[in-house]
């Protein structure tokens, strides 16, 4: 950035405050953090738009320019796969299409086939489902290729059901499929579906999504693949592997990112420092009061935020992992209290972090600081246990039933 | 009840009709190359190319389209689907029209696919809103099982109004026709529970086509999940007279065994013992009057391996991640007379609470979910009985 021209400088200073896109779980860098400084703290008031949705979902919204893309299943077996578009402007729908499940579909009841998050190239969408069907769509909704990867490997499949999002690096999608049958990992041609490589895994039910790691240049970018059984970091487009971390990590939630730093779900917190040129990954930090159970750290603003058990939120400094503070992420109105069960992964703009509980009730902590404290609350009403997105000023969030968009009016 | 092959000279004349942006000739080639596309990706790019053509046809061509879908493979089905979608989309959109009257010929040819006239359906619907009450009444028992829970869905509300209404002989006999049509469990069991309070008894089982007899042998040795790959003596030879020795050189033998669980559910940690890291095989008899393709529905927690007839079906080893109805569907043959069908139960050495179960359910049925019963079945109490005897 020190070698930006002012003008170049002031452009992307522009661009940092209108937003940017969000193009897969956790935005386009698997960060969980969005440049935009206009996104709403106060949702009451600004709702700008409510769309209706034909399905079910635990996927999380995704944003590419003035789409808003959003998967769901529906049918009495979960075996209808729903693609849809909306307008982010006036959340009026743009286009829905729908295909037939050709895995598994069965899944816990708190979850649905609609469960992964899609992603997308900017150009293409890729839509995947508990059931391994890995759908391919322009921005326009036309299909461009199909893939049935429980169809294609059989045992590839989790009774409970499957999460892990897929993540576009390049134009490689990569994509987990791991359990305790038959464990893989896939990259896959953006634009034929066809396999760039495959490997197998380690053979343990595991529900984490892939990350990217940024390298110096694209070129340099690596695929963070996490299991039971450690990190193992990926060339996208070859799949060759340059290292790995041999440590137990959670199989729910994710690894997080930030300046070249991962923060894996291991021994509580581990702040892990890959090496250069491949060398094997050092760690940092460790701390045990830092364990995440569902989502998936947050790392913003110099902090990290895990949300433990009871739906306790824990605050550390990001350079050595002491804890900062502690608070339990509840709201009483009235005689009524808040419950503390989480599975969307929290997100942050502005200053702010955003949380969701099942039950529908956003609550909006200001980042850092000697305290939490959460400075608004929106109850939507609804249970949501997707990641929301952030994109271009506007928060999205998603229910079985709604899509939202909060944006400054 | 299976699609037994849409004619030639149908698809020839869907096609025929299908003038338009996309020459007849060319829907039926870019169809063809559709359903060429395969496992791994392959064909994709081809299928994609062919796809792009076809999205742009008028809707004349929806009907060959939809025919396309007829024994296709699903992922070419998905293609077609999606080709069938974007046509009518961008023809809704643009303030078009779709052929409504060669859809609901197509609905309501039952040689076709169930789930592309399913999709005619719906797009049927679309542009005729009186489609559904005009259609779903006589879809009882239709191959798709869409169309007929939503039959089955219909005479559940009447049901229920006539129940509600102390019209009770009525509502008997809506319930009794709906269930007659039902395949979904959610809607079996309301009708169940409406029978049973008007008086009538449901015989699950029979209803859902659940094995109710078995012969059962356990344990063998699964320390360490090892006994999934071991080829045990019954999955060489079944000898109901033979003594093995199992798990900790237990002398075992096979046991006669009868669940009447309404589910079918076979609890071998009831039935044998609760034993730990073992592997169990059970087997039964099916006799079939005639040669038939049926589908085998397993459900358990446990990890498995069913053989009909000594093929092996499918196996997949994965400890307790629920059980359900319907978890797992095998596609086979049942070959005309008697059939076995021999299961390996495997259940390993975790200790939680929710890591005791031991158990699985399996039944018979056609693709719609449709019971298909052994010529010889008989009832959960006399199947008891007789095991209760031979024990």
């Amino acid at each position: 950035m020190r070698h930006l021209s002012v003008p170049l400088a002031c452009l992307f200073a522009v661009v940092g405050l209108a937003g940017a896109d969000w193009p897969q779980f956790r935005g386009a860098d698997t960060t969980g953090v969005a440049p935009d400084q206009n996104v709403p703290v106060e949702i009451a008031g600004s709702i700008a738009w409510t769309a209706e949705l034909s399905g079910r979902g635990l996927s999380g919204p995704i944003v590419v320019g003035n789409r808003v893309i959003l998967s769901a299943s529906s049918g009495y077996a979960q075996d209808r796969l729903h693609v849809m578009c909306f307008d982010a402007n006036s959340g009026a729908p743009l286009w829905e299409r729908q295909f037939w499940a050709t895995g598994r579909t069965l899944c816990h009841p708190k979850m649905c086939n609609a469960t992964p998050t899609p992603a997308s190239d900017g150009s293409r969408i890729f839509a995947l489902y508990s059931s391994n069907d890995l759908i391919c769509l322009d921005l326009d909704g036309n299909l461009q290729w199909f893939r049935g990867l429980t169809h294609d490997y059989r045992n590839a499949s989790n009774s409970l059901g499957m999460s892990s999002s897929p993540v576009v690096i390049g134009d490689t999608v990569i994509v987990q499929v791991e359990n305790d049958s038959e464990s893989l990992a896939l990259g896959i041609d953006a634009a034929t579906g066809e396999n760039r490589w495959k490997h197998e895994r380690p053979v343990l039910s595991n529900w984490t999504s892939p990350l990217v790691l940024r390298g110096t240049s694209r070129e340099d970018d690596l695929a963070i693949l996490q299991s039971g059984n450690g990190l193992t970091a990926l060339r996208p487009y070859t799949g060759v592997e340059v290292w790995s971390f041999d440590e137990p990590c959670s199989t729910i939630p994710s690894t997080a990112v930030a300046d070249g730093v991962l923060y894996v779900p291991s021994k509580g917190l581990t702040a892990l420092k890959p090496g250069a040129d491949g060398a094997a990954p050092k760690v940092v930090w460790q701390s045990n009061k830092l364990a995440p159970i569902t989502p998936s750290p947050l790392i913003y603003e110099g902090r990290a935020y895990t949300i433990g058990g009871g739906g306790v939120l824990s605050c550390a400094e990001l350079a050595t992992g002491t804890p900062a503070w502690q608070m339990r992420l509840q709201v009483t109105d009235g005689e009524k209290t808040s419950q503390g069960m989480f599975s969307a992964t929290p997100i942050a703009a502005g200053g702010h972090v955003y949380f969701v509980n099942e039950d529908g009730l956003v609550m909006v902590v200001k980042a850092g600081g000697e305290k939490g404290e959460i400075v608004a609350h929106y109850d939507f009403g609804e249970t949501i246990l997707g990641t929301p997105a952030i994109a271009n000023g506007g928060l999205y969030l998603r229910s079985d039933k709604h899509l939202w968009k909060v944006a400054k009016k | 009840m299976r699609r037994t092959g849409f004619g030639v000279r149908s698809v020839v004349l869907l096609i025929a009709m299908a003038w338009a942006t996309v020459a007849s000739a060319d829907v039926a080639d870019l169809i063809r190359t559709i359903r060429t596309v395969g496992p791994e990706g392959q064909g994709n790019v081809a299928a994609a190319k062919a796809w792009k053509e076809l999205a742009v046809a008028k809707p004349v061509a929806l009907p060959a389209i939809l025919a396309g879908l007829d024994d296709a493979n699903p992922l070419a089905a998905n293609y077609l689907r999606s080709a069938v979608e974007t046509i009518a989309a961008r023809e809704l959109a643009t303030g078009g029209k779709l052929p409504a009257e060669e859809l609901e010929k197509f609905v309501l040819d039952i040689k076709h696919d169930p789930r592309a006239r399913r999709l005619a359906f719906d797009l049927l619907t679309r542009v005729d809103k009186s489609a559904p009450d005009r259609l779903i009444p006589g879809m009882l028992s239709d191959p798709s099982v869409e169309l007929r829970r939503d039959a089955v869905e219909r005479l559940i509300a009447q049901g229920n109004a006539q129940f509600d209404s102390e019209k009770k002989a009525e509502a008997k006999t809506t319930f009794e026709q709906a269930l007659v049509g039902a395949r979904d469990d959610d809607q079996v069991q309301s009708i169940k529970k409406r029978l049973e309070e008007l008086g009538e008894k449901v015989d699950l089982p029979k209803h859902f086509g659940f094995l109710l007899s078995w012969r059962l042998v356990t344990p063998f040795d699964n320390t360490g999940n090892k006994g999934f790959n071991v080829v045990y003596a019954p999955e060489k030879k079944l000898d109901f007279n033979a003594e093995y020795e199992g798990k900790d050189r237990l002398k075992i033998r096979w046991t006669e065994h009868a669940t009447d669980n309404e589910y079918g559910i076979v609890d071998l940690s009831k039935a044998l013992t609760p034993f730990k890291g073992a592997v169990s095989y059970a087997t039964t008899e099916f006799v079939s009057d005639n040669e038939q393709p049926v589908d085998l529905r397993l459900g358990t927690p446990n990890s498995w391996k069913v053989w009909l007839n000594g093929e092996l079906l499918f196996a997949r080893e994965e400890y307790h991640r629920g059980m359900t109805l319907d978890q797992y569907k095998m596609r086979g043959t049942l070959k005309s007379g008697k059939n076995v069908i021999l299961v390996k139960v495997c259940q390993n050495e975790q200790t939680e609470e929710w890591a005791q179960r031991w158990q699985f359910q399996l039944r018979v049925c056609d693709a719609t979910g449709t019971a298909v019963l052994s010529s010889d079945r008989r009832t959960a109490q006399a199947a008891a009985s007789t095991a209760s005897e031979s024990n």
